[in-house]
């Protein structure tokens, strides 16, 4: 685990991409799909490769979110999480089949989310995260909306007709996602002793995975300069806005941390992406084509 | 000259009788709208070779209507004649529920289901919702179970007048 971290600026916290082996990328790409595995290719469009890189966030922490069902607190947060869990997968189907008509190759979404290997997934690390207790998965969906909400926003003025009209429903959405993951820390936070501390231990667990969600690299520059995308290190005043709000209502502190965790952008996941691939991908990889 | 134009309005008649077929399909989740009154249905095409094409709107991302919604066009357009038929999905502009009509509103409000509130736009965070009115007795002495219910656009409610719980469809 010590590998990736560095010491940060001071002020807001940078992050340094973890390392695995002499052959990963030692820094965020220079262009796209400078990280090609053996299972796919690299995006021809570079539209395309960042748009896929939102849908790789939703479809994990939509997948992730999943894996409550049925075990939920009480039955009206078990609907809530399968409902919260079914806005990131459709969200996911809208960024890869418009990903699919930019490239205008063979692939489909199917194949973006089922035939694709660990080192083709773009999604920061902290939505591959384990779900933990209802802390962990709280603090994690409220570290998520409170980032995807002003980017989702922000998109809706894309000059993409499509991408636009993806992220302004989306934007609507991620809105009651926000609001139903603040409520529930504001009501952990000033609650019992034992909550309390369960939602401040999350929160510093989860915080060296924040500033990755607003690290900008080179394809994150160049879509956000030909108006097509945004550009993520932008949105980080959005967030802290709302995170201050929620923290100080739920009597938290928010953690004071110089350094982050980073990786995921450029492929080099944690341990998890591969377990949550595995169980998520079985089915098309044991029986290809495989229809209901 | 004089030959084109009845072929023109003939045309016309029959791109009309394909949108009334499409107009005719309802929401598998709320049956007591069809996708005309949910703003869902956004053109209905007929080319020169007599295919149609269809464009819906999605409403929310995660809906699964909207697979048994291409469906029932197919459906309902092979039974008014026409077998070469397309459905496209569009995103832009994003659909809101300000597209329902007035009239759509009460017949969801006559089905059980508290319409959405008018004007769709941002409010603060915490804010405390609109009044939302029982759609049985009409009280607005409500209040809010829970905000996700049994599909994507609808809320719990309960009546504090006529204690009964309903559903309300969310604003978006």
């Amino acid at each position: 685990m010590a590998a990736g971290i560095v010491a940060g600026r001071r002020g807001r916290a940078s992050c340094a991409p973890r390392r695995r082996d002499a052959a990963a990328p030692t820094g965020l790409p220079d262009k796209v799909g400078a990280h090609v595995s053996a299972t796919t290719q690299a995006f021809s469009d570079h539209r395309a490769a960042w748009l896929a890189r939102l849908g790789d966030a939703t479809l994990v922490l939509g997948h992730r979110m999943s894996e409550w069902l049925s075990r939920a607190p009480t039955l009206e947060e078990d609907i809530a999480m399968a409902n919260l869990s079914l806005d990131l997968i459709g969200q996911t189907r809208a960024f890869y089949a418009r990903a699919c008509e930019l490239e205008g190759g063979e692939r489909n979404e199917t194949t973006l989310a089922y035939r694709r290997a660990e080192p083709d997934y773009r999604n920061p690390l902290l939505v591959e995260q384990p779900n933990g207790n209802f802390a962990d998965t709280t603090a994690r969906h409220l570290i998520f909306s409170a980032h995807a909400a002003p980017l989702y926003e922000r998109l809706a003025g894309s000059n993409d007709p499509e991408t636009a009209g993806i992220a302004a429903r989306s934007s609507r959405e991620i809105a009651y996602h926000l609001r139903h993951s603040g409520e529930w820390m504001i009501r952990l936070g000033d609650g019992t002793v034992e909550s309390h501390d369960k939602a401040q231990t999350a929160l510093d667990e989860l915080w060296p995975y924040v500033p990755e969600l607003f690290e900008a690299d080179d394809l994150d520059r160049r879509v956000a300069a030909s108006g097509f995308g945004v550009d993520p290190s932008t949105l980080r005043d959005g967030f802290d806005a709302a995170i201050d709000d929620i923290l100080a209502r739920a009597t938290l502190k928010k953690p004071a941390l110089h350094f982050g965790q980073c990786g995921g952008k450029s492929g080099v996941h944690s341990e998890h992406l591969g377990h949550i691939l595995a169980q998520l991908q079985f089915l098309q990889r044991a029986y290809p084509e495989a229809r209901w | 000259m004089n030959v084109r134009v009845p072929e023109r309005l003939a045309r016309a008649a029959v791109a009309e009788t394909a949108r009334a077929a499409a107009a005719r399909v309802t929401d598998p989740e709320i049956p007591a709208l069809t996708i005309e009154d949910l703003g869902i249905l956004r053109e209905v095409e007929v080319d020169d070779a007599g295919r149609v094409t269809v464009t819906i709107l999605p409403t929310y991302s995660g809906c699964p209507a909207m697979g048994v919604i291409a469906l029932g066009i197919e459906t309902e357009l092979a039974e008014a004649g026409f077998d070469d038929v397309r459905v496209r999905l569009t995103n832009a502009p994003a659909w809101t529920t300000d597209l329902m009509s007035g009239e759509a509103r009460e017949k969801l409000r006559a089905y059980g289901i508290s319409p959405p509130g008018r004007r769709a736009g941002k409010r603060a965070l915490f804010a405390p919702s609109a009044d939302v009115a029982c759609p049985r007795c009409g009280s607005s002495d409500t209040e809010r179970v829970s905000e996700f219910g049994s599909t994507a656009c609808k809320a719990l409610w309960r009546c504090r007048a006529c204690r009964e719980p309903f559903e309300h469809f969310k604003c978006v």
